[in-house]
């Protein structure tokens, strides 16, 4: 079951939290975590989502990647271990 | 008591200002953006449905393009002190309050050039005239939507479509107007959008922000501040990105709960309606102050197109005389002096004496205004 979630990692809380507004107007069962350490050293928090969601969030973020221009960058990670 | 201030910080507000101040304190209480526990969590999604609501009222695409501030003063200064160089020229009317002067005249004295456009006596401008004084170096152009001292409008419109004309920023304050005028940061052409959350958008002192434009250059656009952001703490330098780069430090989170609501309040209301009825107050009150001859009335003939803001002089009295009495003799709030505007006060003629001012809100009424008619003939009688 843990294997069944992914994270996205952005670089500030507040994009974090729009990422999560943007998703759940999709109605994509997402939740807030905070980061896992091994991924980054930074405090802050992150969101989860189920893998079969992947290219759901893929598109939501693109399409705010696209309105933010180059100020939010983000990645994927597997990372069944630690959220879930 | 009758509240006529409103042009100073809007009361009463919304009781779900109040409510969600108090919510805040009792029930999350945490900092935005740091920890990531549920409570800091929930404080973050404040803070973002904030931006989210000015986001929706200035029709601006992505909420995290609106900075918060302290006030629309600080949001000013954050715009011109962190766009202008030496040798650059910046241009502004000669209506604008000193939110503005102030810190152009602290530029000038490094080196940028201040060009301010007179308006007419009765405080209007010729968007022609902001053309004319466009030079190579002119860097940016900034004005007040509506005037803080006679309610008058500035052309937005034409005046930014003459900036992007001659690819030149546009900061507009619109410490009067958002809220109870219709804003559009893209239709009004505005690349920079400073407001403030204690006036019409009902919010408590404290909050404010400016909207970076799409057209801003955020790497030219230096912060007034850096610190503390919760947001790449590895990093002993600055962040980057929007919102983080223009926030540093613990913002305002209590206030900017008050502030969501007090912009949900203004969405559900709607703007055109607060305006409709603001429009009917300053209306009967101008029709009711014309009426008494000792009454020198200033701004535009037609008052169709204003927000709800008026100044006017009893006969040779000092406006300070006619306050003090209407405060204490008729328990009517009103502001009186040069209202922080020496530049709009010299160009309708009233500097150093000053006005009384008048300003009005939502939660005004047609009774109070005749009965502030009638305290106004009253004391006029009594000159």
């Amino acid at each position: 079951m843990k294997d069944n979630y992914s994270v996205v990692i952005f670089y500030s809380t507040s994009a974090a939290i729009r990422a999560e507004s943007l998703a759940q107007k999709a109605n994509l069962k997402i939740k807030l975590i905070p980061i896992p350490r091994h991924l980054s050293s930074d405090c802050g928090i992150c969101l989860q989502f189920n893998n079969e969601d992947k290219q759901s969030i893929k598109e939501i973020l693109k399409k705010t990647k696209l309105n933010m221009k180059i100020f939010i960058k983000y990645k994927f990670f597997q990372v069944g271990a630690y959220c879930g | 008591m009758i509240y006529f201030d409103n042009a100073a910080t809007s009361y009463p507000k919304p009781k779900e200002v109040g409510q969600a101040m108090m919510y805040f304190l009792e029930k999350v209480g945490a900092t935005p953006g740091r920890s990531g526990h549920r409570l800091s969590i929930e404080a973050g999604r404040i803070l973002y449905q904030a931006r989210e609501s000015l986001a929706e009222l200035f029709n601006v695409d992505d909420p995290l393009r609106i900075i918060f501030t302290l006030n629309v003063t600080e949001a000013l200064n954050l715009a011109l002190k962190g766009l202008l160089r030496p040798g650059d020229q910046v241009i502004t009317s000669s209506m604008e309050h000193n939110s503005v002067m102030r810190p152009l005249r602290e530029l000038e004295k490094k080196g940028v050039e201040v060009k301010v456009v007179s308006c007419s006596p009765k405080g209007f401008l010729e968007p022609q005239d902001i053309e004319k004084s466009i030079r190579k170096n002119t860097r940016l152009i900034v004005l007040n939507h509506g005037s803080n001292v006679i309610g008058t409008l500035l052309p937005i419109i034409e005046v930014g479509k003459i900036a992007r004309k001659y690819n030149i920023l546009f900061l507009v304050d619109t410490a009067q107007t958002a809220g109870c005028y219709s804003l559009d940061i893209r239709k009004d052409n505005i690349d920079l959008l400073a407001f403030t959350g204690h006036k019409a958008l009902y919010g408590p002192p404290g909050t404010g922000g400016l909207i970076i434009g799409e057209r801003v250059d955020t790497k030219k656009l230096t912060p007034l501040k850096e610190g503390g952001t919760g947001s790449h703490s590895e990093w002993e330098e600055q962040p980057d990105f929007l919102p983080d780069i223009y926030e540093s430090g613990t913002p305002n989170i209590l206030g900017l709960n008050g502030l969501k609501e007090g912009v949900r309040f203004v969405l559900a209301k709607g703007v055109d309606k607060i305006h409709q009825h603001e429009k009917n107050l300053i209306i009967q009150l101008i029709e009711g102050l014309k009426e008494i001859p000792e009454v020198t009335l200033y701004g535009g003939d037609d008052r169709k197109e204003q927000v709800a803001v008026v100044s006017f002089n009893l006969k040779d009295k000092w406006p300070s005389e006619v306050g003090m009495r209407l405060d204490e003799e008729y328990d009517i709030m009103c502001r009186v002096g040069l209202h922080c505007s020496p530049a709009a006060h010299k160009t309708i003629g009233t500097f150093p004496r000053g006005t009384v001012r008048f300003s009005m809100s939502w939660f005004n009424t047609l009774k109070e205004v005749d009965q502030v008619i009638m305290a106004i003939r009253e004391i006029a009688k009594s000159i």
